[in-house]
């Protein structure tokens, strides 16, 4: 029962070599049931999230949720997506048809497209590809042409302006995410997540909180999730590029979108929550799902929680946001860890040897690779804490310079709302 | 590494393309079909359109992504350099650094210019 | 020649390749050439994979179907009259396909040495070694090695602190209106 994935694979190559299949096609089988898998799990998976999400946001503006269909509303989900199965695809007047309809296809595959080097346990990972850290910034690109082909082709004004404003948000943003992404690729010396896991006896996220902090802000703008969520805001854009779309074309823009906050929601997890990692899970890989879903539960549970709580930001708020916090932030951050990672801290063998004497527990509980890391880990806290404490001050400092400005302009007895800096000239 | 860890990825980009196919395919079998000219009219607040659709957007739209472009082509230069960082002399990591600090600086040129500002 | 999965694979992206491009100068709708320019880049980036270059077949999407070509776009929304009505015909295009020609012709030329009336292939016959495994960190070592490209490696990041310079110049001299 350790290894759940070995039984199956091994049932599977003999199921399939028993009925005659030659080495190479039980392969390529093998690989179809993969992705047929996988495709399935990341939509089936969306069916519960929106009942969790809908509950959860319920509860937190104190509101019951769901609650009619099955216990505790959980089929709620199941009869929405029967009944967008059932509404009619209206295509509007003077449509430009071919990208109205690969639209919503490419929103899927951009995030499905995610999940096969999203690694599961040990053992389990799709595809352990060496660039899988550039490869999901790549798949991203099929979100934006999806937006964009969407925004075009719907001959609608709203639309095209919220296509616009998606492609302003996301493209900005891969700046600041990208760069956090440098981070535990440096880290850990490759770019395939199985190898970034596994170089992570300590969490990245207690190294590096900031980059931390700077991949899940700048995800959930990929995202388009609140308060980022200005590129199809209900109450001025009437849902944006995708307000001509109905019954399955629309669900499947609402599917990409629930699944992409899960997605990015694992992807956390992989690179800075140690991924798969836990306690016994060498001996009994099965547990490495485990871990991986309560930690990305974790952090889909802050994804819902700032959704509920943090307004929508506006556009020159969300560029300011980007351009003169996050991306300074992450260039201060990669030049930080650039330099602190080359002092040589790490212990040698004889020293964690020495150490683990004194203290057996602690190899008991995290091996002896968390021991040799530890100097370089709590150094590294220190750096990020200094980091933080000098980002709040001078966010303190531009804060009360802004308020000044509203006051004055009160005194003067002409307040109106606070401009946006004007251009330089 | 192989390109048959690429295979796979070929596989289920076609699978994961067929999913949401299928979805709509089912979606428009199940679904009426019952166009009418005011049912397929633009969506536009209750009043009727007016005017052309495309309408001139802001070159502020241009501007930031000319920048994002010029730091994407920058940033990917690192992550190779973000691979080896382990095996680097000290020597390699600063050239590294030197190369960040220029990014840096048009970063703080742009902003200086007032690029950066939303207008 | 055998057929092999991997020819079948190259059959396809040389396809996507050669379709977008040719689609990119026979569509009359700029929107559907910038998608169908995609559709080419996304090909190469496929060829790539097939040389067992992963790192450059990600560039190659993250750089010119995410970036590059989204810029297009955005040029072709910002530029009003060419939205509306489909492309005039270009009057010079008899002297770009002749340019074309011209081009292949000689790309051809190069490639196959053609010297009075002898064909030689220039291919390389015998099989190329395998790539290394680890040719990303072999790639980035070399990027930051004072032996091998550390100059041009530095240089790069100036021309490119160049080119965002001249483009906020260009596109800050015109009055905005």
């Amino acid at each position: 029962m350790g290894d759940i994935i070995t039984t199956i694979g091994t049932f599977l190559t003999d199921l399939l070599s028993s009925l005659g299949m030659g080495p190479s096609a039980v392969e390529i089988t093998i690989k179809i049931i993969v992705a047929a898998i996988l495709g399935v799990f990341g939509i089936g998976l969306v069916i519960f999230t929106v009942w969790l999400e809908r509950k959860v946001a319920g509860r937190i503006q104190d509101r019951l949720g769901p609650n009619r269909v099955g216990p505790y509303g959980i089929f709620q989900t199941v009869a929405d997506a029967i009944k967008l199965l059932t509404k009619e695809l209206i295509t509007p007047a003077g449509a430009d048809k071919v990208p109205y309809n690969i639209a919503p296809v490419f929103s899927v595959l951009g995030v499905l497209l995610i999940w096969a080097v999203v690694p599961f346990t040990t053992n389990a990972i799709a595809s352990d590809l060496n660039v899988a850290v550039l490869y999901i910034v790549a798949v991203g690109a099929f979100g934006v042409l999806a937006v964009l082909m969407a925004g075009w082709s719907s001959n609608n004004k709203y639309a095209l302006l919220g296509a616009l404003r998606v492609v302003a948000q996301t493209i900005s943003y891969e700046v600041p995410l990208v760069l956090s992404l440098l981070v535990p690729v440096m880290l850990a010396g490759t770019m395939s997540t199985q190898g970034i896991v596994e170089a992570q006896p300590i969490w990245y996220i207690v190294y590096v909180p900031v980059a931390a902090f700077v991949f899940f802000v700048s995800s959930l703008a990929e995202v388009g999730r609140p308060p980022f969520d200005l590129l199809e805001a209900e109450s001025e854009l009437v849902a944006g590029f995708h307000i001509e779309y109905s019954g399955m074309r629309f669900a499947m823009f609402f599917l990409a979108e629930f699944m992409h906050a899960f997605a990015i929601s694992a992807l956390t997890a992989v690179l800075f929550l140690g991924g798969w990692r836990g306690p016994w899970v060498q001996q009994y890989p099965t547990l490495g799902f485990v871990y991986l879903g309560i930690k990305t539960m974790v952090v889909y549970f802050v994804v819902m929680w700032v959704r509920c709580t943090v307004p929508r930001v506006r556009i020159d708020q969300m560029l300011n946001l980007n351009w003169k916090f996050l991306v300074p932030l992450s260039l201060v951050n990669v030049l930080m860890v650039a330099i602190l990672g080359k002092l040589p801290l790490r212990l040698s063998e004889e020293q964690v040897a020495e150490v683990l004497q004194n203290t057996p527990w602690v190899e008991w509980a995290f091996g002896p690779e968390f021991m040799a890391e530890l100097p370089r880990a709590v150094l590294f806290l220190l750096a990020n804490a200094a980091l933080v404490i000098v980002v709040l001050a001078l966010l303190g400092v531009y804060a009360r310079r802004e308020r000044r400005k509203v006051e004055a302009l009160v005194d003067e007895g002409e307040f109106s709302a606070p401009q946006p800096a004007a251009a330089h000239q | 590494m192989s390109i048959n860890e690429w295979t796979f990825i070929a596989i289920f980009l076609i699978v994961a393309a067929l999913i949401p196919v299928a979805a709509i395919v089912l979606g428009a079998l199940l679904g009426p079909r019952k166009p009418n000219p005011v049912k397929v009219q633009t969506y536009e607040c209750g009043m009727e359109t007016h005017g052309d659709t495309w309408v001139q957007i802001k070159a502020a739209y241009y501007i930031f992504a000319l920048v994002f472009l010029v730091f994407d082509v920058e940033v990917v230069f690192l992550f190779p350099w973000a691979v080896a960082y382990n095996q680097l002399p000290l020597f390699a990591v600063i050239e590294g650094v030197v190369f960040i600090l220029i990014l840096a600086a048009a970063l703080v040129y742009v902003w200086q210019k007032g690029a950066l500002e939303w207008v | 020649m055998e057929i092999t999965a991997e020819t079948v694979a190259f059959a396809i992206f040389a396809v996507f390749t050669l379709g977008g491009a040719l689609g990119v100068v026979t569509m009359r709708n700029l929107f559907h050439a910038a998608l169908m320019l995609i559709l080419s880049l996304f090909g190469v980036a496929g060829l790539y994979i097939l040389l067992t270059a992963p790192f450059l077949a990600a560039v190659q999407i993250m750089l010119y179907v995410a970036a590059v070509a989204i810029l297009i776009i955005i040029a072709i929304m910002l530029t009003r009259s060419l939205m509306k009505a489909p492309i005039a015909a270009n009057k010079q295009w008899e002297v770009s396909a002749l340019i074309a020609l011209i081009v292949l012709v000689s790309l051809v030329a190069v490639i196959l040495q053609v010297s009075g009336g002898r064909v030689r292939s220039y291919w390389p016959q015998e099989p190329v070694g395998d790539v290394p495994a680890d040719s990303i960190t072999a790639l980035g070592a070399s990027l930051v090695d004072p032996d091998r490209y550390v100059l041009p490696f530095e240089v790069a990041s100036v021309l490119i602190l160049a080119a965002m310079i001249g483009a906020i110049v260009i596109v800050r001299s015109r009055p905005t209106s």
